[in-house]
């Protein structure tokens, strides 16, 4: 019970600590910080539409926290996200426009597939790299990160280039409509699908053996071999599973936002996970609120630069901001009574990070 | 010895989630003295420790050093106050020299430089005052463990402690290395050094310490000096039941051979042969005992049997069956059970329950899982179950290992490996660290499963251990078997001669 709310804690202070910091330079730069963070609520949750753009906003950004998150649990730093979260938007967008004359539901669900297997295997590769190569998995995904970078660049300006007449960028084609995600009852689909993804990581995590054999992994890898663990194949499922979720959340961008591939529609997005999962405290349910409130701030950036007069670039501010608050756990613990440091608490990084769901 | 109090503690207690680790303690520590601290396995000593070293802070109660009450809010106030703790696990940089681990965190400066010279000087100083010897320029990590220890206490000496504790020094210690250290306690004590000393060693309390408190569920039930008192004594107080402190067990009838190596030969870490050309045989209902003094290849022999370790050359048979190299499942699933040596690094993850630290091994079985993946009433039942049969003291099977104390966590890994299915056991150092009434009951439990049918290697370096519940008993000394005795032509002395000598 105290172990919950002190996990609260972090995240609740994070916010508050960066806004107010944020309102601090919004005040330096000549704005009014009370008119401007309204405009930013109204932005992201005044209206229908704007729910609903926050809600489009926040898809991405979860399936990345989510890959982020499941990686850490096994001690893995998946910063490869992007690269993943590429793939898989590249292969739902050629399955959107290649495939034909299937039904609307069907089609929809082999793009989401194609998007899917393209992060996963892409993750797989980064994470065998790491198991049986023992190649540190920061640097291989930093690689990565390029290479699936000029690849699509590369595929977009020629084979899958879009060649209707007129169009003279470095696109794919639309894809089908049959393709497109809907909305249910005013909710994004992409939004209730990364939504599922969460309960299903939680799942794994929680209840399932594989789960247990990641968090073992993640909290005492020698205690995993002991205990006869296959820990390369645990870390290359990891990143299978990481790289899926990555990838699905590049699918479900091109089809329920994008319809298209276009190079650079995904700037940061990938690295933003990272972000997302610490702020949601590596847990699924963590990841779903703070998902949503990043993607607040996306969707009410543009509001606050009309209607307030203010930078959108304040928001990136206020992110790294949280992040930094985030991560400075020890800032807390000097700050908070009671959030001591206690026997045996070590600083905490990576392994920190990676603790049980 | 003087009659100056240097410590005095005043109604400590301390209290984790509704656990009472320490309750209205109050202690004396004399200038010149060594006090033991005794208590069994969660009684709160390291706990207490912790509050004097300021690594924790007391919910009540007040601290006196000489006379004058302080308050210490971390570790590094403690140092200034004269105090220094040397933990059971050490607390030393592996890749440093001795050297660099003794001046780490206060290093003498000489401009933006650390001034070696000075250091070293300083070093040669308290070396003769003190009369311990040491290689300024060893890596640690090389050292024997009791040398690892001395860098330890050279450490708590170059920052000027007047008030040592040792918590539970000896647990790793052979008994020369015990021998040398309280050579070292002695001398530190003419130098007016006052030492608090924890151990569950009762001969060891009554051969160096000047006053014993014992301590029982947080409570300091007494002190006594050890003219007054004896083990047996102390060890019911301790306990609260009557211990049976040496026992004769019956005599093993062995049956077929379940475990065998053949030529072993394993390779340490830094590359060089640590196993050479090891040839043995264990039956079943036998206890095989492996003798040697730390250090002298027991680690890579059991992590290699286990399966944990490359092997460079030899075959190893389990039940039979010849097993491949480093695929510990296969063992486990052959009937391997293994407690081992590092219980922190490879027995137990510490951030999880003791629930899933006891199914660690069996968790992907039955009953732990059923048709919807993790079968948490199982795994909760299973727990219940041993927590009770083993004594494990916590607050029941969700609390995380890393709170419990030392001699539980040893414990948590001992229900494990003595509840499962096997046919074969190494126990690795299996009574480190556990009070003399769980040593007893771990002791029964091994004689017990040996009568079932089990066979088990017995790895340790307590020579009395080896020599009360193994059957055969082999000595290792720089990785060779240098000598198979049967129980009954066995004696301290003999053993004791090969351990440090490799021949008679
Ligand atoms: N951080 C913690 N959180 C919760 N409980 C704790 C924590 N630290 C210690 N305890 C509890 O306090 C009690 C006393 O622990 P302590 O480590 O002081 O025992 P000990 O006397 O040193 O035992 P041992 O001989 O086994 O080392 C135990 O029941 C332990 O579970
Ligand atoms: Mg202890």
């Amino acid at each position: 019970m105290i172990a919950t709310i002190r996990s609260f804690i972090i995240p609740v202070g994070s916010v508050i600590f960066a806004s107010l910091i944020g309102g601090i330079v919004l005040f330096l730069s000549g704005s009014d910080p009370i008119e401007a963070y309204a405009a930013l609520l109204k932005g992201a949750f005044g209206s229908m539409t704007s729910i609903t753009r926050t809600l489009v906003k926040a898809t991405p950004l979860m399936m990345n926290g989510l890959a982020v998150a499941f990686a850490f649990k096994a001690g893995l730093f998946n910063i490869g996200t992007q690269g993943q979260f590429i793939f898989g938007a590249f292969a739902a967008s050629v399955a959107g426009f290649f495939i034909q004359g299937v039904p609307p539901v069907f089609h929809i669900f082999l793009a989401l597939i194609a998007g899917g297997i393209a992060g996963g295997v892409y993750g797989a590769f980064q994470g065998a790299l790491k198991a049986y190569s023992g190649a540190h998995e920061v640097i291989t995904g930093i690689m990565c990160n390029y290479i699936a970078i000029n690849i699509t660049d590369y595929l977009v300006n020629h084979p899958f280039r879009d060649t209707s007449p007129g169009n003279i960028v470095a696109r794919t084609p639309l894809i089908l409509e049959t393709s497109y995600l809907p909305d249910i009852e005013g909710i994004p689909g992409g939004f209730l699908i990364s939504l599922l993804s969460a309960v299903l990581v939680w799942w794994v995590l929680k209840h399932m053996v594989l789960g247990f054999e990641i968090n073992t992994v993640g909290a005492g890898p020698d205690a995993a071999r002991y205990s006869g663990m296959r820990v390369q194949r645990i870390l290359l499922i990891t990143m299978l599973i990481s790289g899926t979720l990555a990838g699905l959340g590049g699918a479900l961008e091109i089809q329920g936002v994008e319809h298209r591939f276009q190079p650079g529609f995904h700037t940061g997005l990938g690295f933003e996970g990272i972000t997302i999962a610490l702020l949601g405290r590596v847990h699924p349910f963590g990841i779903i609120p703070a998902s949503v409130l990043i993607g607040a701030m996306k969707a009410g950036a543009n509001m606050m630069q009309f209607s307030a007069g203010v930078e959108s670039e304040i928001i990136d501010i206020i992110q790294a901001l949280l992040l930094f608050f985030v991560t400075a756990e020890v800032f807390f613990k000097k700050m908070i009574p009671g959030m001591r440091w206690q026997k045996g608490e070590k600083l905490s990084l990576r392994a920190g990070w990676g603790g049980k769901v | 010895m003087d009659d100056i109090t240097v410590l005095k503690l005043k109604g400590i207690s301390k209290t984790f989630h509704g656990v009472r680790a320490n309750s209205d303690v109050d202690f004396t520590l004399k200038k010149g003295e060594i006090h033991a601290l005794l208590g069994e396995n969660g009684a709160g000593k390291s706990t207490l420790m912790n509050i004097i070293s300021g690594l924790l802070q007391p919910d009540k109660g007040e601290i006196f050093i000489h006379g004058k009450r302080q308050k210490i809010q971390n570790p590094r106030r403690a140092i200034q106050l004269g105090i220094g703790m040397i933990h059971q696990h050490f607390m030393i940089v592996p890749g440093f020299t001795s050297l660099e681990n003794i001046i780490l965190g206060s290093e003498p400066i000489k401009g933006v430089t650390i001034d070696f010279q000075q250091a070293r000087r300083q070093i040669a100083i308290l070396s003769d005052d003190c009369g311990l010897s040491i290689d300024p320029d060893a890596v640690t990590e090389d050292l024997p463990v009791g040398i690892q220890q001395r860098v330890e206490i050279f450490k708590a000496l170059y920052r000027n402690a007047g008030i040592l504790i040792l918590d539970e020094p000896t647990a790793v210690l052979i008994p020369q290395e015990t021998d040398t250290l309280f050579k070292i306690l002695r001398k530190l004590v003419k130098k007016n050094i006052s030492i608090i000393f924890i151990t569950h060693k009762l001969q060891e309390v009554m051969q160096i310490a000047d006053s014993i408190s014992v301590m029982q569920q947080g409570v300091i039930k007494g002190v006594f000096s050890p003219e007054e008192t004896d083990e047996q004594a102390l060890a019911e107080l301790m306990i609260g039941r009557e211990v049976l402190l040496k026992n004769d067990y019956l005599p093993a009838r062995p049956g077929k051979i379940v475990f065998e190596v053949k030529k072993l030969t394993v390779m340490n870490s830094r590359g060089y042969e640590a196993v050479s050309d090891v040839s043995f045989r264990v039956r079943e209902r036998e206890i095989v005992g492996i003798a040697g003094v730390q250090g002298n290849g027991q680690a890579e022999l059991s992590e290699s049997i286990a399966g944990l370790r490359k092997i460079k050359s030899g075959e190893i048979t389990l039940s039979g069956r010849r097993m491949p190299a480093l695929n510990p499942r296969k063992m486990i699933e052959n009937g391997l059970a293994h407690i081992p040596e590092d219980r922190l690094k490879h027995g137990l993850v510490l951030p999880f329950s003791i629930a899933d630290n006891q199914i660690l091994c069996t968790y992907y079985r039955r009953p732990y899982v059923h048709f919807f993946g993790r079968n948490p009433k199982a795994i909760l039942k299973n727990s219940r179950k041993l927590i009770n049969r083993f004594h494990i003291k916590a607050r029941g099977p969700e609390e995380a290992v890393q709170n419990l104390s030392g001699g539980n966590q040893q414990k948590v890994i001992i229900s494990r490996e003595f509840s499962r299915d096997s046919s074969f056991l190494i126990a690795n150092q299996p009574t480190r660290g556990l009070d003399v009434g769980s040593v007893e009951y771990v002791h029964k439990q091994l004689i017990m499963l040996r009568d079932k049918g089990l066979g088990v290697l017995l790895i340790s370096s307590e020579l009395d251990e080896i020599l009360s519940l193994s059957d055969t008993i082999l000595v290792i000394y720089r990785g060779r078997v240098c000598s198979i005795v049967r129980k009954e032509d066995a004696t301290m002395e003999s053993i004791g001669r090969i351990m440090v000598r490799g021949f008679e």
